[in-house]
């Protein structure tokens, strides 16, 4: 599904991704830990599109298609979905309008007609009650004055709304109490099916007791340094970073 | 410019001539006087402070006709789109700064909604009373105006009355040879707890420049109730300077909006006068400039008593070689203590060639008042832009949602729920998308 190979990748001339070597299959969980500056974010910024950061060698394809050469909408509707860390707060878009424009273009993009108003509105029902939102959510304004775990809650209802193919969450268990914690890894859990994938880029452990990862990677210094089963993150938990980072230094 | 002038003063002779019958009256006395402020003023130039930022000169240029032909065989299907038609309304319609009785809707019955030639002929008294009461005599362009005052809508809601529905006044005008100037006049009476809404629009259907400077005098007296839209989407070729004033008296409640997104000059001079205590002003405004259009507001708020609130909201969009004015003037007199004023002007710069030059101009003179101003200048947040983006919405339509988020809450005082969907579908068109804004 997603092949990425040797991706370098810069940010006003400073190199932050220097060779990363990915491949994502469908029905995969793939997890993304690294200490902080690491590149994690610079990773899912650059398949998710963003224009600031250039890519200076290696490349992505997503489904045997070149991903370098598509915008970040053309990204969204091939079935890109990105988590944000950070969601933007923006005054004056309601979720449900905001949500309706996101639906209706990505499927203009793929050449379907509009999504009828109540198939809309049920769906939209639904995929609350999965993350255990209350309705009156849908008329604010898109994040504003959204609590930190409203935020990460509304981008994994987006997503459920969505339905990528691939999913990558940035983060999404930063800020988030144990309770929400569970809401939204639960909701990640139900939309899993085998034909989609997951990108979980995480700083702790926590996050993956709940969405259990098929594959762990380890980024350091804008390369993998090391990949392996859901065990490595359990041992990254107990010994920290530095002994990995040692190891790689010596190799 | 001067040869404009001369060809008013030229004009404003034979104009005289014309007018049949009570030569002598008030009316005539009225205009030549405001003629003669015309002459002494002159148009203004940058050298005037109110316009150091506007250069209304450029737009003055051409050989216009000051008395437009007035035939034509206009119907309601050829301006239909001009018109708020999904609702039942009163229609005042003017063509070529001539009354069209066939596409207007009036009526004398509980009010009067007609024109302001029936208004001298037949209430010569009103003409007495209000008629050039309320502009300020040192505007030049309204002082234009009132010499040569002759048609537009006169409109009296009488005391107690509601008008049951919105009235739309329409000025057309239509192919030329040449450039056309246009001088409607209206005069507003709403009487005391008397209510009514109106849609005020100028569209040219012409190839040529067509200058409008419009005056409109409204009283607004104890107790009423008037909502005033104005829609300034004319044609790339079209001017307007709109000169309005509002006389208020206590308890009264008076909403102007003023939504420009078309024309290649506009200049309002929107002044609301404050006569007794306890009223409330609402100035709200969209402006949308694209590539070499030019948008100026200048707004006053004179308070003379206490106890009155004012709020004015103006937001602004600019884009290619797009220009705006804000001047907002809030005057608190030494008397009008208790006074609440509010003023809020929110622009954003589309390109590095885009311009906007903005001031608020508090003047106080009591001391226990809550004044408060503010002013920004701005770009569209690129995260924002982003994260829309990585939702599939494209990059013109992620614009286009956070501008319309931007300048919304200017629509905020929009009662009439079919020209609020008008609005929202003018400003997609405007900013090139075909989303529709509504929930």
């Amino acid at each position: 599904m997603l092949k990425i190979n040797n991706l370098h990748a810069s940010v006003e001339d400073v190199e932050i991704l220097k060779g990363v070597f990915l491949e994502v299959k469908p029905g995969e969980v793939h997890a993304i830990m690294g200490p902080n500056g690491s590149g994690k974010s610079t990773l899912s910024s650059v398949i998710a599109g963003r224009e600031e950061y250039e890519v200076t060698e290696g490349g992505i394809r997503f489904e045997n298609e070149d991903l370098l050469e598509l915008s970040a909408e053309e990204r969204a509707h091939k079935g890109i979905f990105l988590s944000f860390q950070y969601p933007v707060e923006i005054p004056g878009v309601t979720v449900t309008n905001f949500l309706k424009t996101a639906i209706n273009e990505s499927r203009k993009g793929r050449g379907l007609e509009p999504m009828p108003a109540n198939e809309m509105l049920k769906k939209m029902r639904e995929k609350m009650a999965l993350l255990e939102m209350d309705k009156g959510f849908l008329s604010r304004s898109l994040n504003e004055g959204f609590s930190g775990g409203e935020k990460k809650r509304n981008e994994i209802f987006q997503m459920a709304m969505l339905e990528p193919k691939l999913a990558i969450l940035d983060e999404t268990d930063s800020g988030l109490d144990i309770d929400a914690l569970r809401i939204v890894a639960n909701g990640v859990n139900k939309l899993r099916t085998k034909d989609n994938a997951t990108i979980v880029i995480t700083h702790y452990q926590r996050l993956l007791d709940h969405i259990v990862p098929d594959f762990v990677h380890v980024l350091h210094k804008g390369k993998i340094i090391k990949s392996g089963t859901k065990e490595l993150a359990l041992e990254l938990e107990d010994r920290g970073y530095d002994w990995l980072i040692k190891e790689s230094a010596a190799v | 410019m001067e040869d404009l002038k001369e060809k008013l003063e030229s004009s404003f002779i034979v104009f005289e001539n014309q007018m049949q019958g009570g030569a002598k009256g008030v009316i005539h006395k009225k205009r030549q006087e405001a003629f003669e402020r015309f002459e002494a003023l002159g148009f203004p130039t940058k050298r005037d402070e109110e316009y150091k930022y506007t250069n209304v000169k450029a737009h003055l240029k051409g050989d216009f006709r000051i008395f437009p032909n007035t035939e034509t065989n206009l119907e309601y299907k050829d301006l239909k789109e001009y018109f708020v038609s999904d609702i039942d309304s009163y229609k005042v319609v003017f063509i070529d700064g001539v009354y069209s009785s066939w596409l207007s809707e009036t009526t004398h019955d509980k009010f009067d909604i007609c024109t302001f030639q029936a208004m001298v002929q037949k209430e010569p008294a009103l003409v007495n009373k209000y008629f050039d009461t309320v502009l300020p005599k040192k505007e030049s362009f309204s002082s234009l105006n009132t010499a040569f005052a002759n048609e537009g809508a006169f409109i009296r809601v009488k005391k107690n009355q509601t008008v049951d529905k919105p009235i739309q006044i329409l000025f057309f005008s239509t192919n030329h040879d040449k450039e056309l100037m246009l001088q409607p006049r209206n005069l507003i009476i709403v009487e005391e707890n008397a209510e009514v809404e109106i849609i005020e629009r100028h569209q040219s259907l012409s190839d040529h420049a067509v200058f409008t400077n419009s005056a409109t005098e409204i009283f607004a007296e104890r107790s009423s109730r008037i909502n005033y839209y104005k829609i300034q989407n004319d044609n790339n070729e079209a001017s307007i300077v709109d000169n309005t004033s509002i006389a208020q008296y206590a308890h009264s409640n008076v909403r102007i909006g003023t939504f420009s997104f078309g024309n290649k000059f506009i200049r309002n001079n929107l002044n609301f006068f404050i006569k007794e205590e306890h009223t409330e002003s609402h100035m709200d405004g969209i402006s949308i400039a694209g590539d070499n259009q030019f948008i100026d507001h200048h707004t006053l708020a004179d308070h003379k008593f206490a106890n009155c609130y004012s709020d004015e909201l103006y937001k602004g969009i600019y884009d290619g070689k797009g220009k705006g004015v804000f001047n907002g003037k809030v005057m608190v007199h030494p008397d009008a203590q208790k006074t609440n004023a509010f003023q809020q002007n929110n622009n954003i710069l589309l390109t590095d060639t885009a311009s906007i030059d903005t001031k608020p101009q508090l003047e106080i003179y009591a001391d226990d008042v809550k004044c408060s101003h503010g002013c920004t200048i701005g770009q569209l947040d690129e995260d924002a832009l982003f994260y829309l983006r990585s939702r599939g919405i494209g990059q013109k339509e992620a614009k286009a949602l956070m501008l319309f988020a931007f300048a919304n809450d200017s629509l905020r005082n929009v009662r009439i729920p079919a020209l609020r969907k008008r609005l929202n579908a003018a400003i997609a068109l405007k900013l090139g998308v075909n989303i529709n804004f509504e929930l």
